[in-house]
């Protein structure tokens, strides 16, 4: 029964690792919880989003990932 | 060799190795025959800051639907025969191009902004993140406010 978390961009430098799993079912204070500090802090920065099952969340908060479900942590983007 | 089909009226591609620009345009213009103009963009890794190498990495389930996302938007927005939007992911040298963006339309205005617009948003909303290598070491490359700035023109 697990969530996995992906740390993608710069917070997987922050993460020292590209993912992690963690135990399901995962909201945002488990997410919080779970991530290295310096992760958590900046996933309270609202400049970084969070993706669950393929999905952008609208509001980070409302995280309620199932077992099997992934999780992605997207930093502000740099393309083009 | 192969020639290379398009989707119309959006082809839009992430690629993870070289992008062959001459035969994009000639095939994007071979797919848009009563299109009165192309407009194109090609974004390049910029030769200077003592960058070796760029790279470049996407998220799957979001980056290429994003993409196509940002393709119908520049359909609904301006009257166009098609668009082409390519991408590069991966390791690029200074030189190479990292992004192609074409507008065919009937007039040449119409197909200008479409491009300019799907830069923009490119260069700031799509999933993607950049990190350079340099004589130190790898930078991630942040966003800057100019490029907020150009997105917010269009909304």
């Amino acid at each position: 029964m697990s969530v996995t978390v992906l740390f993608l961009g710069p917070l997987r430098d922050l993460a020292g690792v590209p993912q992690a799993e963690y135990p399901a079912p995962l909201d945002w204070d488990g997410l919080l919880a779970a991530v290295p500090p310096a992760v958590a802090e900046q996933l309270r920065e609202p400049r970084v989003h969070v993706a669950c099952a393929g999905k952008v969340l609208s509001d980070k908060a409302d995280l309620a990932a199932q077992n099997g479900e992934e999780v992605a942590l997207l930093p502000p983007v740099s393309g083009g | 060799m192969a020639r290379l089909t398009l989707e119309t009226p959006a082809d839009v591609r992430l690629l993870d190795s070289g992008m062959s620009v001459g035969e994009a345009l000639a095939a994007f213009n071979a797919v848009h025959p009563d299109a009165g103009g192309i407009a194109t963009f090609l974004g390049k890794v910029r030769p200077d800051d003592d960058v070796r190498v760029l790279e470049l990495s996407h998220y799957e389930p979001l980056t290429l639907p994003g993409m196509r996302d940002l393709a119908g938007e520049a359909l609904k927005r301006w009257p166009l025969d098609g668009v082409l939007v390519w991408h590069r992911i991966g390791v690029m040298h200074p030189g190479e191009g990292i992004v192609l963006v074409a507008a065919a339309a009937r007039h040449r205005r119409d197909a200008f902004h479409a491009v300019d617009f799907l830069m923009d948003y490119l260069k700031s909303a799509a999933w993607l993140w950049k990190r350079e290598k340099r004589a130190d070491g790898w930078h991630w490359v942040e966003p800057r406010a100019q490029d907020f700035a150009d997105r917010n023109r269009w909304e």
